[in-house]
């Protein structure tokens, strides 16, 4: 139990040290301010200047505030912070969703939402937009939240650093908002998933490497032998995202007060390097980030251990070796030489396996509490996910099988590959784990509302459904439109019957977008309300309570 | 050149990528560390506030 001492020393080193490393970068950011070379770095580094002046007052205001107790007592748990990150994790979602919905809306209805005179608004601009806020903003911050959740708890002690974590945190929302603001005035390096320019790069590499720091010094001082498989997988994803992010973008500013840089890489070795980083993107965030919460969130939220932890340690060696390799999947029929491309197809094949060992290994966590599947909506939700894994993870080795990519490229088959695992996988995990973490934290005995949440499961399964489907019925006809040649040898269709022909399944993917989107609100309010302590949340408890919750419901114990 | 550093990265790397493989299944599978792995797949489930002396 948590023990709370009279009086104890309290340590303010971090909390100078942050502060003055804001008052070192706003001042940078005043300089670049007054001598920016264009506007948009004009405009960027007033947005910088604003945000960091807020986190820089906030922390004054705050730890003086506190003068009387120690903020970073070790014998408490650092949760305040994952409740920020829960509340960040739902707002950027929401905002990541609608953006995807108002994209999907552009491109079934090209003329009613197109604005000449509002260059923010064009699709070119509006796409990344989505894909950073969907995967750093949304899944960026459910992954900091529950690594410092699950670091804290399997090692059993607070997270190390002091003020650090909180660096991290909000050094992550700056970098987030200055990656949306600057593709909305147009700055972009055009890597995808690497859009944000040089100044931004070096920004997040700072409060990455931070992060590192605190995530190894939490290790470091743990006070359990083991460090649970989950760590190891959150320790893969941030190593690696270090790694990928630090080569992919190396350039070299054009003006150390402009925008724009120049890439060190050109050619065939800059799309291999796009493409490495872009392929263990997908395998170290979307994926071994994810999985950890699955480590961590099935077993505790079943109170099961995982089905084998003999397993889990093979999954996540073989994950680490194969995944590296498989970045030149996206690259067939380029001028990457073939025996890499072969390379690429032959280890996305080899993925096959571990992918599904692991997902064996958590849906398997639940033999014994099958009941749990009819009963417990947010355990469903957490299954199914593994189940879109699955289908993300069969798909995609099929895919990157050259003969399969020279019909599956550049078609809608890929969006729908994509969003498979998005939706249903990064999505449905993470929504699982922020309905677990809400009681946990907040110290409520329920969720506001399982009703609710059962809502939110069908209506964005179906949503689900409606974009895959879509997507891959568009994707195939369209690869074959493109490949039909009459009997003179011509070209059967024209390009924009290719595109004609998607129209339907657009508006069905539009139509699932927006379901999943209502999903999502739902699960926002009925978060609130139990951070709010309404409804069946209302009674407080103690402790975790997990395991008050669910004794009643163990039939096999 | 190419041709020597094309083979030594698939030849090497083949051979490098299935001892580091049989390495990490030694470790997942010797019978003496099963009572550790035990103990760790037992962390998430306890309920404990953080351990402090
Ligand atoms: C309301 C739900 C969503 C809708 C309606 C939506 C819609 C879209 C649309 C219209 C595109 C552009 C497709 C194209 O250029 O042809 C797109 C791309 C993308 N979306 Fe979403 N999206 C949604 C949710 C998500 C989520 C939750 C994630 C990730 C966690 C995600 C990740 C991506 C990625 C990575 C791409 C780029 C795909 C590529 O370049 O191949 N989306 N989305
Ligand atoms: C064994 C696992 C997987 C393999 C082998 C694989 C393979 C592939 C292949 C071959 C492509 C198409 C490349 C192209 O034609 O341009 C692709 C695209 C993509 N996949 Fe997967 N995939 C896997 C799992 C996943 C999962 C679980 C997710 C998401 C959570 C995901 C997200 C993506 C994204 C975002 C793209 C689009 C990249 C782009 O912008 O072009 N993949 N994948």
């Amino acid at each position: 139990m948590v023990q709370t001492h009279a009086y104890n020393y309290r340590d303010n080193t971090s909390l100078y040290l942050v502060s003055g490393a804001l008052v070192f970068f706003l001042s940078l950011a005043l300089l670049i301010a007054r001598y920016a070379a264009d506007q948009a770095m004009e405009v960027q580094s007033w947005t910088f200047i604003g945000l960091a002046m807020a986190f820089l007052l906030g922390t004054i205001f705050w730890a003086s505030n506190n003068a009387d107790r120690n903020p970073f007592d070790e014998a408490e748990y650092e949760d305040t912070i994952v409740k920020w990150g829960v509340i960040a994790s739902v707002f950027w979602g929401l905002a990541g969703l609608l953006v995807g919905l108002i994209i999907a809306l552009q491109l079934t209805f090209p003329n009613i939402f197109y604005f000449p005179e509002l260059g923010w608004t064009n699709f070119g601009r509006l796409r990344p937009l989505h894909t950073s806020a969907v995967i750093f903003a949304f899944g960026g911050n459910v992954l900091i939240a529950t690594s410092f959740y699950v670091v804290q708890r399997t090692c059993r002690t607070r997270l190390a650093g002091g003020m650090w974590p909180w660096f991290v945190f909000w050094g992550y929302q700056i970098f987030i908002v200055l990656a949306a603001t600057g593709y909305l005035v147009g700055v972009t390096q055009s890597k995808e998933y690497a859009e944000p320019e040089w100044y931004v790069d070096w920004w997040l590499t700072l409060v990455w490497v931070g992060y590192l720091l605190v995530f190894l010094g939490t290790l470091w001082k743990r006070k359990e032998p083991h460090i649970y498989v989950a760590n190891w997988f959150y320790l893969s994803f941030i190593v690696t995202i270090a790694m990928l992010h630090i080569v992919n973008n190396l350039s070299v500013p054009v003006s150390l007060t402009g925008s724009k840089s120049v890439q060190v890489f050109a050619g065939v070795q800059d799309a291999m390097t796009q493409w490495w980083y872009g392929h263990n993107a997908v395998g170290f965030f979307l994926t071994t980030g994810f999985l950890a919460i699955m480590y961590y969130f099935i077993p505790k939220r079943v109170n099961r251990p995982v089905y084998s932890y003999r397993l889990s340690i093979v999954h996540f060696w073989s994950l680490i070796f194969i995944y590296i390799w498989a970045g030149p999947h996206h690259l067939h029929y380029t001028a990457l030489p073939q025996w890499a491309q072969t390379l690429g197809m032959a280890f996305s094949i080899m993925l096959w396996m571990p992918s599904w060992g692991g997902m064996i290994n958590g849906v398997m966590t639940l033999s014994g509490a099958w009941d749990k599947l009819r009963t417990d909506p947010v355990v469903r939700m957490m299954v199914v996910s593994l189940a879109f894994y699955g289908m993300a993870t069969f798909e995609g080795p099929l895919m990157s099988v050259r003969a399969v990519n020279a019909l599956s490229h550049y078609t809608e088959w890929g969006i729908g590959h994509v969003h498979s695992g998005a939706l249903g996988w990064v999505g449905y995990i993470s929504f699982g784990a922020l309905y677990c973490l809400a009681p946990w934290l907040w110290k409520r005995k329920d969720l506001y509302s399982n009703n609710l949440v059962e809502w939110h499961f069908w209506i964005s399964t179906v949503g689900i459904l409606f974009y895959m489907i879509s997507m891959w019925f568009a994707g195939i006809t369209e690869g074959l439109m493109w490949r039909a040649y009459n009997e003179f040898g011509f070209l059967e269709y024209s390009f924009v019957e290719t595109v004609e022909a998607k129209h339907i399944s657009y508006m069905i993917r539009a139509l699932g977008g927006g379901l999943y989107f209502i999903g999502a609100v739902i699960m926002a309010y009925n978060l609130c309300r139990t951070a709010l302590g309404h409804g069946e949340a209302r009674d407080e408890v103690s402790a975790t309570p997990q395991n008050d919750i669910h004794s009643t419901l163990q039939p096999a114990e | 050149m190419y041709e020597v550093l094309s083979s030594f990265a698939q030849t090497g790397g083949l051979i490098y990528f299935v001892v580091m493989f049989g390495c990490a299944l030694a470790y997942a599978l010797w019978p003496s560390n099963k009572s550790k792995f035990d103990d760790a797949a037992q962390l998430p489930l306890s309920d404990k506030g953080p351990h402090h002396d």
